[in-house]
């Protein structure tokens, strides 16, 4: 199942020139750079872990690139995202984040469904890559869901 | 779906701006990009002169002769890797193999005699022709790289470094990054960490090591990879008596004052003087000079209270020059007067 989450998640995934094209304009808007990765892809889960410090007062896209391309070599089979902060309002803003990384097997979600009283019905989002513990999902050497 | 190529690639939807070329990018190819003029026949001919007139390149190459005075070898080699750019450029048209000349560059020179203005116009200038992306000038010392504990100096050097990218990385008195005496000093780890990163983005970033030429020698003596990375090693001359008063003419008018004719001789004989006192440097000697020429000025006009017109306000007058402390002997600046900018290396 092929994750979407954050901007233009619904294209195919971007080109690294399309990458670059898009962190320039992040730069030129006078955003903050972010690279993050994680492997726990829930919806819900929006604090991923960060590569590096947010890059501040970079003016050339080649600088993002370079963090992306250090992420994916250290964690290629891990969901990788670029995310650019506007601090124009005084707080912390997402102003743009996209996918720039995805696992080789997405085995994606199931959705639980629990009965309470009154027939009421609550749902939850059960992901597949979470039966392993953290660090362990993704790989192709057996232990994770290599899909 | 009406576009049964675009079906290999998967739901695609529609990109922005992209809208009146779905017919050319039907076939699922990348586009070429917009950049890159188009290829060349073999038997083509080009005149150089038109080429560098499109690029607005020897528009930018005069102004570079105008803005700095004097330094001679710094102009030509700027000429000449604008050259080697310019063919590197037109080669690839033909289809000819262009690898990207290396740009680390190393400035030598006094104080005062431009090494960071030059680095600041190199950076528009290469941007201009096309080799960097930004050109923008980063300006750090030792401070900005080396970090104070175990494990701070790497991302530190790594952060400026990032932020260089595109664009000129000036390191001012580079030779402050390596301490012998001290084994355990993390400069050494900002220099691994700079050459490796010189080496393998040397398309994103010029390096220009500045500072005094014989410290430069001990510091590449010390570091050979360092030496060997840098391909232009540029010295900048002093300035002469003539180049220094034609400096003093382009930043007066620049500030729109004035020397009247008696001034000028003064001013003439001040520079004289100054030169052959200690703590001379060059350019910025200059500026400061007329700084305090202005504020002699000021103090004057204010002093007389008398009515005054524009081109009193400009006109900067004899007595305002000869009040100088270097005309009395002394020196022309008082310890109180010396800003870290004129100050020599420190004595470390």
């Amino acid at each position: 199942m092929r994750i979407t989450q954050g901007t233009f998640s619904y294209l195919p995934d971007l080109t690294d020139e399309e990458i670059a094209a898009q962190i320039q304009y992040a730069v030129d808007q006078g955003w903050a750079v972010a690279v993050e990765f994680t492997d726990d892809p829930h919806p819900r889960n929006v604090l991923w872990e960060m590569w590096g410090l947010p890059m501040f007062g970079i003016a050339d896209a080649a600088a993002g690139m370079h963090e992306v391309a250090a992420c994916r070599a250290a964690y290629p089979e891990r969901y990788i995202r670029v995310s650019a902060y506007d601090a124009s309002l005084g707080r912390q803003t997402t102003a743009l984040s996209f996918l720039v990384n995805r696992p080789a097997s997405e085995p994606g979600f199931r959705l639980d469904r629990t009965e309470g009283a009154d027939r009421r019905i609550r749902y939850s989002l059960h992901t597949y890559a979470a039966q392993h513990p953290s660090g362990e999902r993704y790989t192709s050497n057996g232990i994770g869901y290599s899909g | 779906m009406s576009q049964p190529a675009a079906a290999a690639r998967g739901f695609a939807m529609p990109r922005p701006g992209a809208a009146g070329r779905t017919a050319a990018t039907a076939d699922g190819l990348p586009e070429p990009g917009p950049a890159g003029p188009e290829p060349l026949a073999p038997d083509a001919i080009v005149e150089l002169s038109e080429e560098q007139q499109a690029q607005r390149l020897s528009q930018m190459l005069d102004e570079f002769d105008r803005e700095f005075i004097g330094l001679a070898p710094v102009k030509d080699r700027v000429r000449e890797i604008a050259a080697l750019l310019l063919v590197d450029r037109l080669r690839q048209r033909y289809g000819l193999t262009s690898s990207r000349p290396s740009l680390h560059m190393c400035f030598t020179g006094s104080p005062g005699t431009g090494k960071t203005t030059v680095a600041t116009h190199l950076g528009a200038l290469l941007r201009e022709l096309g080799y960097l992306r930004r050109g923008q000038l980063v300006s750090v010392t030792r401070d900005d790289l080396v970090g104070q504990y175990v494990g701070h100096t790497a991302p530190k050097t790594k952060e400026v470094l990032k932020r260089a990218m595109g664009g000129v990385l000036l390191i001012d008195e580079a030779y402050y990054l390596y301490r012998p005496e001290n084994e355990r000093d993390y400069g050494q780890e900002a220099i691994e960490i700079l050459l490796q990163f010189m080496e393998a983005n040397r398309e994103d970033l010029v390096v220009i090591l500045a500072g005094y030429a014989d410290r430069m020698d001990v510091f590449f003596r010390s570091n050979p990879g360092m030496a060997s990375r840098i391909a232009h090693h540029i010295d900048f001359p002093d300035f002469t008596l003539d180049e220094l008063i034609r400096i003093a003419e382009l930043m007066l008018d620049r500030e729109q004052y004035r020397l009247s004719a008696p001034a000028q001789a003064a001013f003439r004989e001040y520079v004289r003087l100054r030169m052959a006192q200690p703590r001379f440097s060059n350019a910025r000697s200059i500026r400061n000079a007329i700084d305090r020429m202005r504020l002699r000025q000021a103090r004057r006009l204010v002093a007389a209270d008398a009515p005054i017109g524009r081109e009193d306000l400009m006109s900067i007058s004899d007595a305002d020059v000869r009040a100088s402390r270097v005309f009395g002997g002394g020196r022309a600046a008082g310890p109180a007067e010396v800003g870290p900018a004129e100050v020599g290396p420190p004595a470390r």
